[in-house]
């Protein structure tokens, strides 16, 4: 399956789950999850994101820019990262 | 099945962000003997054109690969056929390579790569006109190229070592140095001296695509010198056996990156995957640095009794803990110890910690040698081939592989410091023996094959 891992760190605002929820249900991406912690002090949060709904007109670069940008609008980091990533490092 | 947790996502990317993990480099390598020609233009032509259609993809995919996992991918880079044979038809003169060095040059910019590898002769068992007009040629390649590198493989376990090309190579880093003085003789940084070169070397300056590979081939060069710091600060007084485990998993999850994204380039770009080189390799950013994770271990500085031990054990675990996390491990796999490139190594460097006699014997347990090291100036041409024949030594009998990227800078001495600016660093001009081996430098011939050579 193709599945993106999209992690937010910042400082623990109102509405942060709800604004990224938006674009993805905006752009028909499913979520299969969603985690969260406090680090430090920091708001840590990850969603898996099912990406093979993606739509055509969409693309995972265009994605993980609009996500990105979004998190500067909030005031947090927002990343977009294949999920192969942390498979591959974690798991044998 | 969701089984990814958050804290490991956490820990990926910390390294990422906060310890400097990175694929240091894709690299392509790119056969060029169906380039071979009688004519230099024409071979000039085949050449780039080659270069420029094949590897027209890499740097776009490398870009675009980094941002889908969210790692940097650093360096895009391309190696080709030792360019000896490539202009043996066609270059008869040390001019004629220089036009194919340029040929080199421009099809690297045009694809928009940061080095091409492959400036190259191997010469274990002597040199072929070819071979010599290459390294005759080398002073004016360098210094008239921006990203080409440039190696001469002059010795092997299987071959012994010919002293005629180490004879030969000490005045060509002479020249060199004279030639791009103006920039701290940073031409010799792009030049390296092999013993029991590798086909597949991803990193430069000593990449070369070797006879024995494929048309094309993706190889991969893994980093993450702070990963393994890092790691080794939360065990601080353990055991040994604390230690090599825990490099072991650092190195193992290293690789594991870099195995995901060699395979992705490969595939993206429809060309063979072929190693996985998991080596730690420094840059002079601070927080990655080899000589940091040798102090981590609990030296003061690199250079202080216990470092070749240090370093053995490093070198040793992370290849034993990267073998399992790529199906195919090459290249030169292990720890680097660049001494401009090292922010650890050049602070010992400065405080006289580290000397050229220290650094020999370090080369002896990492996995590559006497690198990026800046002498001074006026060392003479058989001194520098003094230091080449002793790193060879040292390759020929343990049967690995050596190397030697001596700078002698130009109108500075003991005391100065050389800046090369960017991933390549600055370094305190370390001092050289005064004592001279000129009658050993200039007796002919070869070293021959060594009794451990013979495994047959």
């Amino acid at each position: 399956m193709n599945r993106v891992i999209i992690t937010v760190v910042g400082k623990d605002t109102v509405g942060i789950i709800a604004k990224i929820c938006t674009y993805l249900a905006e752009h028909g991406l499913n979520i299969l999850d969603i985690s969260q912690t406090i680090v430090q002090g920091f708001f840590n949060m990850m969603m898996i994101v099912d990406m093979s709904s993606l739509k055509e007109e969409d693309s995972f670069q265009a994605i993980a820019g609009d996500l990105e940008a979004l998190g500067k609008d909030i005031g947090v980091v927002i990343k977009c990262q294949r999920e192969e990533i942390f498979d591959s490092m974690h798991r044998l | 099945m969701i089984h990814i947790d958050i804290n490991e996502v956490r820990e990926t990317n910390l390294m990422i962000e906060k310890e400097n993990l990175d694929v240091r480099t894709i690299t392509l390598g790119i056969g060029l003997t169906d380039c071979a020609d009688e004519d230099v233009k024409r071979l000039c032509d085949k050449v780039y054109d080659k270069i420029t259609t094949r590897a027209e993809k890499l740097v776009a995919t490398g870009e675009e690969i980094g941002k889908e996992f969210g790692i940097p991918i650093v360096n895009k880079r391309i190696s080709v056929t030792p360019a000896a044979l490539v202009g043996a038809g066609a270059c008869k003169t040390p001019d004629d390579f220089v036009l194919l060095a340029k040929a080199l040059d421009r099809a690297a910019h045009e694809v928009g790569v940061n080095f091409l590898g492959g400036y190259s002769a191997l010469v274990e068992m002597g040199m072929t006109p070819a071979d010599e007009a290459l390294i005759r040629s080398i002073p004016v390649a360098l210094s008239e190229t921006e990203v080409l590198c440039s190696s001469v493989c002059v010795g092997s376990t299987k071959a012994g070592i010919d002293m005629d090309a180490v004879r030969l190579m000490g005045e060509v880093i002479r020249e060199t140095a004279y030639k791009t003085a103006d920039k701290d003789s940073i031409g010799c940084a792009k030049l390296v001296v092999f013993c029991n070169a590798v086909d597949d070397n991803p990193f430069m300056a000593g990449a070369f695509h070797g006879v024995t590979q494929p048309d094309l081939v993706i190889n991969v060069g893994v980093s993450g010198p702070g990963v393994v710091k890092t790691a080794l600060e939360q065990i601080r007084g353990a055991s040994f056996d604390v230690l090599c485990e825990t490099i072991k998993k650092t190195a193992f999850q290293v690789t594991r990156v870099g195995q995901l994204v060699a395979s992705e380039a490969a595939a993206r770009l429809g060309v063979p995957f072929g190693i996985v080189d998991l080596s730690l390799a420094p840059t002079p950013a601070v927080g990655d640095s080899v000589a940091d994770i040798l102090c981590e271990m609990g030296l003061t500085e690199a250079g202080a009794p216990g470092t070749t031990a240090a370093l053995a054990l490093l070198n040793d675990q992370v290849k034993k803990g990267g073998l399992m996390a790529s199906s195919s491990v090459g290249g030169l796999s292990g720890a680097f110890i660049p001494v401009s490139e090292d922010q650890g190594m050049i602070a010992a460097a400065r405080s006289g910690a580290l000397s050229i006699e220290k650094l020999e014997a370090m080369t002896s347990v990492c996995s590559v040698g006497l690198d990026m090291i800046a002498i001074p100036g006026d060392t003479s041409a058989a001194r520098i081939s003094g230091i080449i024949a002793d790193e060879m030594a040292i390759g020929m009998i343990n049967g690995k592989t050596t190397a030697a990227r001596l700078i002698p800078v130009i109108g500075k001495g003991v005391g100065d410091e050389a800046e090369f600016g960017g991933l390549l660093g600055s370094a305190p001009i370390i001092p050289v023996s005064k004592a001279d081996c000129s009658d050993f430098i200039a007796r002919t011939g070869r070293i021959p094959r060594p009794v451990t050579g013979f495994r047959n």
